[in-house]
C-alpha cells in the first residue's frame, strides 16, 4: 500500500468540499467579519459583527446536519466524515453559539472593542472542526495549531489587563512546547509504521509486532495533547490562563479545543490503535484526578477554582481511555458533551458577574447572590451540581458512564481514585453554592438584569445540562454508532 | 379492587410534590397561599399514599404495585419501582411528617417562603423514592437527592452555625454513599442489570463472576453508606450538628425519615444481598450498635440543649433498629422496622415541640425554662405524651418495636438483649430528667410566665402525633402483619441460620 497518495492524479470533487462544509462555512464567515470591521464605526460594529459570526456557527451547525447525510473519506483520505465527526462538529460548533451569545455582553462591559475577537473564535472553530474530521496525522497538527493560535490571541483580549497578556504569553510560550512535542510524536510514528494516516497505522500496529518507537510516539504525541486538554502533569498552565484570560474565552478554551483533542485522542488511542494506552492513561489520569481535586479545594478565586476543577475533569475523562473501547468511547464522547454544557454555563454565568475589569470573582463576590440574582445563581448552582455529578444533571451520568465503562476493564483502582475524588470534589463546588446561598451579601455589587443574549446562552446550556440528565439514552446510542467507525 | 390506580400509584405519590414544588415555582410571592398551596398538596400525597396500606395484600409476601418500566437502554436502567410491607410503611410516614413539616413552619420560616417549600417538596420526592426503587441506579439516583434539599434546608434556614452543619452533612453523606456507587457499578458490571431481583437472584445461584471475592468489599461499600445515614457509631459526629443547626421542619424529616433511609438500606440491600457478608459481620455490627444505643444515651444525658438531646436520643434509639436488623430473627426484623415507624412519629413529634418552644424564646438551652407546666399546661400535656412514647411505655408506640428487637436480640445472643435493654432504662432517665427540668417546678425565668400556650394550628401539628403514637402502641397488627410477611422475604436465606440458633 502506499501511503502517500498521488494528489495529481484526482483533482477534488464535490464530495470532498462537502466533506469539510462547515469549516468551509465557518472560514468565510471569519473572514467576512474581518471585512466588515474596519468599515463599521466601533460603536455599531460589536453587535453586528456578533451577529455575523452567530449567524455563522449555526450555519456550521445546519451544515454539519447536512453533510452527515454524506459519511466517507475525503481529500485523499485525510478528511473523514462520520458520526463520530459530526457529533464533535456538532458540539464545537454548538460551544462557539453559546460564547457568542455570551460574549455580547462581556465585550460591552469590558469595553473591549475588537471585531477580530469574533473571527478569532470561528477561526478556532475551524480548527477543532477539522480536528474531529481529520485522520492524517499531518492534517490533525494543522488543525490542532489553528485551533491553538486562535486561542493563544483569545487569551490575551483583555488588553488593559497585565495579567490577561501574562496569560496569554505564557499559553503561548508553553502550547508551542506542547506542540513540538506532539509534531516529534508523529515524525516517530512515521518512522515506526511508514505512515501518517491513523488507519494505515491502525493496520500496521494491529498486525503484530509493535516497533519501539511506536511507544515513543505515542507518549510524545499523549504530552503534546495532554497539555492541550490541561491533564496533570502537564497542567501547570491552566490556572494562570484561566485566571487571567476574558471568562467567555476560559468558558471556550475549557470545552471546545478539550473536546477536539479529546476527539484526536480517540481516534489516535483507538482508530489507531496505541500501544502502551492503558497504564499511560491510568497514570494520568491518577493524577489529573487527584492533583485538580486537590488543589482547587484552597482556591478563593472562582475562575481558578473552575480551571483546577477543569483539569479534574480531563482526569475522569482520561478513566475512560482506559477501558474497552465498547463503552470507553461511547463514554468519552458522552462525557465531553455534558461537561461543555455545564462548563460553558457556569463560565457565562461568571463572565456576567464578573462585572467591569473582571473585579468580582473571587469567591467572597459571590455571597449572597441567591438573593441578589436569583435566577443566575439557581443556574450556577445547577451547573455547579453537574460538575458534582448529582443526580438530574449530565454530569452524573457522564462521570457513571466513565466509571462504569472502567469496572467493566476491571480497573478497580482507577475508579475507586475516580469516586474519591468526586467526593473530594463536591466540597468545592459546594463551597460555591454555599457562599451564594448561606452568606449575606457583602458589598453592593450592582445586579444588572440579565441581557438576551446571556439568557439564551443559559436556557441553551441549562437545558443540555439537564437533557442529558434525564433522558442520556439518546446521545449515549449516537456516541455508540462511533464504536464501529473506530474500531474497523 | 381498584387496579388501574394501583399500576399508577407509586409514580403519583413520588411525583405529585414534585409537581407541586414546579407549580411552586411559577406561583407568586405570596406567603399565606404558597403555605396553604403547600399544605394542600401534601395532605393530598398522604391522603394518595393511604392507597397503598388499604389495597395491600397482607397475605402475599415480595414487592406490590410493581412498575417496570425500561428508562435508559444502555446502560440497562429500568424505571423499578414496588414496595413490600417494610418500604410500604416508609413512605406511609414520609407522607405523614411531611403536611406536619408544613404546619410546624407556617410561622417559623418567614423569608424566602417560596424556595422553603420547594425544597421541603423536593425533598418528600426524594425521600419516597428512595423507599419505592427497586432499581440500584434508582435507589442510588433518589438517595443523592435527598442530599441537595437537605443540605440547603439546613444552610439557608437553620441558626447558630448553620454552613458549618449544612456543609458537614453533606459531605459525610457524600463520602460515603460514592462507596456505594462503587460498589453498584461493580455489581453492573458483572451482572449488566441493576434491578435488585435479578442482581439478588444472580448471587443466589452463584452466576456473578468473582463474586466471592469481592463480596465483602461490596458488603462494605453498601453498608459504609448506610452506617453514617443511620448514624452508626462512631459515624455521627455529622448528626447533632445537622440536627441542632437545622429549621424544625428539617430536623423532624432528618429524624424521622432520613436516618431510616441507612437503616433500610441494611434491612434491604446488605441483608438482601450479602446474606453471607452480613452473617459474617453481624457481630462487630452489632457490637457497634450497642455502642450506639448506651453511648448515645450517655451523651443525651448531659445534653444542656434540648435540641441536642433528642438528636443523641436519636442515635441510642437507631441503635435498637441495627440492632434489630443484624440478630437475623423474625422478631428482631419487625421490631427493627416498627421501632423506624415509632421513631419517625415520636421523635418527629419531639423535634416539632422543641421547634414550637423555640419560635416562643429563641434557645433551645433546658437552663432558660423551668416551671412551664404552668404557663402552658396543654404544651406540657403533649411533651409529655410524646416523651412517654419514645421512652417506650406500654400502649404507646415506642414499647412495641423495642420490645420486639430486644426479644430477637436475646435470642441471638442474651448478653446483646441485656446490654440493649439497658437502652430502655438510660432513655427513660435522660428524656423523663429533660421533661423535669423543663416543666416541673417553679417557673425559673419571668419572660416564661408570660408564654401562650399551643395555638390551633400547633395542637393540629401535634394531634395527629399523639394519635399515630397511641394507635401504634394499641392496634400494632395492623402495621405488623403487613411488615411480618416482608421480614420473612428478608430471612430467607438466613433461615439455616435462624433454625441453627433456636434449636440451641
Amino acid at each position: 500500500m502506499n501511503p502517500i497518495p498521488d494528489m495529481t492524479q484526482t483533482l477534488p470533487q464535490a464530495a470532498d468540499y462537502i466533506r469539510i462544509l462547515p469549516e468551509i462555512v465557518l472560514a468565510i464567515f471569519g473572514m467576512i467579519i474581518m471585512l466588515l470591521d474596519p468599515l463599521m464605526d466601533d460603536r455599531s460594529s460589536q453587535k453586528t459583527l456578533g451577529g455575523v459570526a452567530l449567524v455563522g456557527t449555526l450555519t456550521a451547525l445546519v451544515s454539519t446536519l447536512y453533510q452527515a447525510q454524506f459519511p466517507g473519506l475525503g481529500f485523499w483520505n485525510m478528511i473523514q466524515v462520520d458520526s463520530f465527526s459530526v457529533f464533535f462538529h456538532f458540539l464545537v460548533a454548538a460551544v462557539t453559539a453559546v460564547v457568542i451569545l455570551t460574549s455580547f455582553e462581556y465585550m460591552r462591559v469590558q469595553e473591549i472593542r475588537a471585531g477580530e475577537y469574533y473571527a478569532l473564535l470561528l477561526f478556532g472553530a475551524v480548527g477543532m472542526s477539522l480536528m474531529s474530521s481529520a485522520v492524517e496525522l499531518v492534517l490533525i497538527f494543522i488543525a490542532l495549531e489553528i485551533s491553538s493560535i486562535s486561542t493563544y490571541v483569545l487569551a490575551g483580549f483583555r488588553r488593559r489587563a497585565a495579567i490577561s497578556s501574562e496569560a496569554s504569553v505564557k499559553y503561548f510560550l508553553l502550547g508551542s512546547f506542547a506542540t513540538a512535542f506532539f509534531l516529534y510524536g508523529v515524525a516517530m510514528m512515521f518512522g515506526a509504521t511508514g505512515s501518517t494516516s491513523i488507519v494505515v497505522i491502525g493496520d500496521v500496529l494491529r498486525s503484530g509486532q509493535v516497533p519501539l518507537l511506536a511507544y515513543a510516539g505515542v507518549a510524545l504525541m499523549f504530552v503534546g495533547l495532554g497539555f492541550k486538554v490541561a491533564a496533570a502533569p502537564f497542567h501547570v498552565w491552566t490556572p494562570d490562563v484561566y485566571e487571567g484570560a476574558p471568562a467567555p474565552v476560559v468558558g471556550f478554551m475549557s470545552t471546545a479545543p478539550k473536546a477536539a483533542v479529546f476527539a484526536v485522542l480517540l481516534r489516535l488511542m483507538f482508530e489507531a490503535h496505541a500501544p502502551g494506552r492503558i497504564w499511560l492513561i491510568w497514570v494520568v489520569a491518577a493524577l489529573s484526578m487527584t492533583i485538580g481535586n486537590v488543589a482547587a479545594l484552597v482556591q478563593d478565586n472562582v475562575k481558578r477554582l473552575l480551571a483546577y476543577s477543569s483539569i479534574a475533569h480531563a482526569g475522569y475523562l482520561l478513566v475512560a481511555f482506559a477501558a474497552f473501547p465498547d463503552n470507553g468511547i461511547p463514554a468519552v464522547m458522552f462525557y465531553t458533551a455534558s461537561y461543555a454544557a455545564m462548563n460553558v454555563g457556569a463560565f457565562a454565568v461568571v463572565s456576567h458577574f464578573a462585572g467591569a475589569g473582571e473585579r468580582y470573582v473571587t469567591l467572597e463576590d459571590y455571597a449572597g447572590l441567591g438573593r441578589r440574582s436569583p435566577i443566575l445563581a439557581g443556574a450556577l448552582t445547577i451547573f455547579l451540581l453537574s460538575l458534582i455529578g448529582i443526580p438530574v444533571t449530565g454530569g452524573f451520568f457522564a462521570k457513571f458512564y466513565v466509571f462504569s465503562a472502567a469496572l467493566q476493564a476491571n480497573l478497580v483502582g482507577l475508579v475507586i481514585i475516580g469516586v474519591l475524588n468526586s467526593a473530594i470534589g463536591a466540597y468545592y463546588y459546594l463551597r460555591i453554592i454555599v457562599v451564594m446561598y448561606m452568606r449575606e451579601p457583602q458589598l453592593d455589587a450592582p445586579t444588572t438584569p440579565v441581557p438576551m443574549g446571556l439568557g439564551v446562552a443559559l436556557a441553551v446550556s441549562l437545558a443540555a445540562t439537564i437533557y442529558l440528565g434525564v433522558l442520556p439514552g439518546r446521545v449515549l446510542d449516537y456516541a455508540s454508532r462511533s464504536v464501529a467507525e473506530l474500531m474497523r | 379492587m381498584n387496579t388501574g390506580l394501583d399500576n399508577s400509584i407509586l409514580t403519583l405519590v413520588i411525583f405529585v410534590p414534585l409537581a407541586g414544588a414546579l407549580l411552586l415555582l411559577v406561583l407568586p410571592r405570596r406567603d399565606r397561599d404558597i403555605r396553604i398551596f403547600s399544605l394542600v398538596i401534601t395532605l393530598l400525597n398522604f391522603v394518595l399514599s393511604l392507597h397503598l396500606p388499604v389495597h395491600f395484600h397482607r397475605a402475599v409476601s415480595g414487592f406490590q404495585y410493581e412498575i417496570d418500566r425500561p428508562w435508559i437502554p444502555k446502560p440497562n436502567i429500568h424505571y423499578h419501582l414496588g414496595v413490600d410491607g417494610i418500604s410500604m410503611w416508609l413512605v406511609v410516614l414520609t407522607t405523614f411528617l411531611t403536611p406536619l413539616c408544613v404546619l410546624v413552619s407556617w410561622k417559623s420560616i418567614h423569608e424566602r417562603v417560596k424556595e422553603f417549600f420547594i425544597l421541603l417538596l423536593i425533598l418528600e420526592t426524594a425521600l419516597i423514592g428512595v423507599f419505592m426503587a427497586l432499581d440500584l441506579f434508582v435507589f442510588y439516583f433518589f438517595w443523592e437527592s435527598t442530599l441537595i434539599p437537605m443540605a440547603l434546608l439546613i444552610g439557608m434556614y437553620g441558626h447558630g452555625r448553620k454552613v458549618y452543619a449544612a456543609v458537614k452533612f453533606f459531605m459525610y453523606t457524600m463520602i460515603a454513599s460514592v462507596f456505594m456507587l462503587a460498589a453498584i457499578l461493580w455489581l453492573y458490571a458483572k451482572t449488566g442489570s441493576f434491578d435488585f431481583t435479578a442482581i439478588q437472584a444472580a448471587i443466589h445461584s452463584g452466576q456473578v463472576e468473582n463474586f466471592a471475592g469481592a463480596a465483602p468489599w461490596l458488603f462494605l461499600g453498601f453498608f459504609l453508606a448506610f452506617a453514617v445515614k443511620v448514624p452508626l457509631f462512631p459515624f455521627h459526629t455529622w448528626l447533632p450538628d445537622a440536627h441542632v443547626e437545622a429549621p424544625t421542619a428539617g430536623s423532624v424529616l432528618l429524624a424521622g425519615v432520613l436516618l431510616k433511609m441507612g437503616t433500610y438500606g441494611m434491612l434491604r440491600f446488605n441483608l438482601g444481598l450479602f446474606p453471607e457478608q452480613s452473617r459474617s459481620n453481624a457481630p462487630w455490627i452489632m457490637v457497634l450498635a450497642l455502642i450506639g444505643i448506651v453511648y448515645g444515651a450517655l451523651v443525651a444525658m448531659v445534653q444542656p440543649n434540648m435540641k441536642k438531646l433528642i438528636a443523641y436520643s436519636s442515635i441510642s434509639h437507631l441503635g435498637f433498629v441495627v440492632l434489630g436488623i443484624f440478630s437475623f430473627t423474625q422478631a428482631g426484623l419487625d421490631g427493627a422496622t416498627f421501632v423506624m415507624l415509632a421513631h419517625g412519629v415520636a421523635t418527629g413529634g419531639l423535634f416539632m415541640l422543641a421547634g414550637i418552644i423555640y419560635e416562643r424564646r429563641h434557645t433551645y438551652e433546658i437552663a432558660d425554662y423551668g416551671g412551664l407546666a404552668t404557663p402552658m399546661p396543654k404544651y406540657a400535656a403533649f411533651f409529655l405524651f410524646t416523651v412517654l412514647a419514645s421512652v417506650g411505655l406500654p400502649l404507646l408506640n415506642g414499647f412495641i418495636g423495642e420490645f420486639l428487637v430486644l426479644s430477637g436480640a436475646f435470642r441471638d445472643r442474651p448478653i446483646y438483649g441485656i446490654l440493649g435493654a439497658t437502652g430502655v432504662i438510660w432513655s427513660a432517665c435522660y428524656l423523663l430528667w429533660m421533661y423535669q427540668r423543663v416543666f416541673f417546678g417553679k417557673v425559673q425565668h419571668e419572660v416564661n410566665q408570660t408564654l401562650p400556650d399551643l395555638s390551633g394550628r400547633e395542637q393540629a401539628t401535634l394531634w395527629p402525633i399523639a394519635a399515630a403514637a397511641l394507635v401504634m402502641g394499641v392496634a400494632p397488627l395492623i402495621w405488623l402483619n403487613a411488615i411480618d410477611p416482608a421480614v420473612q422475604t428478608v430471612l430467607t436465606p438466613f433461615t439455616d441460620l435462624v433454625s441453627r440458633v433456636v434449636g440451641r
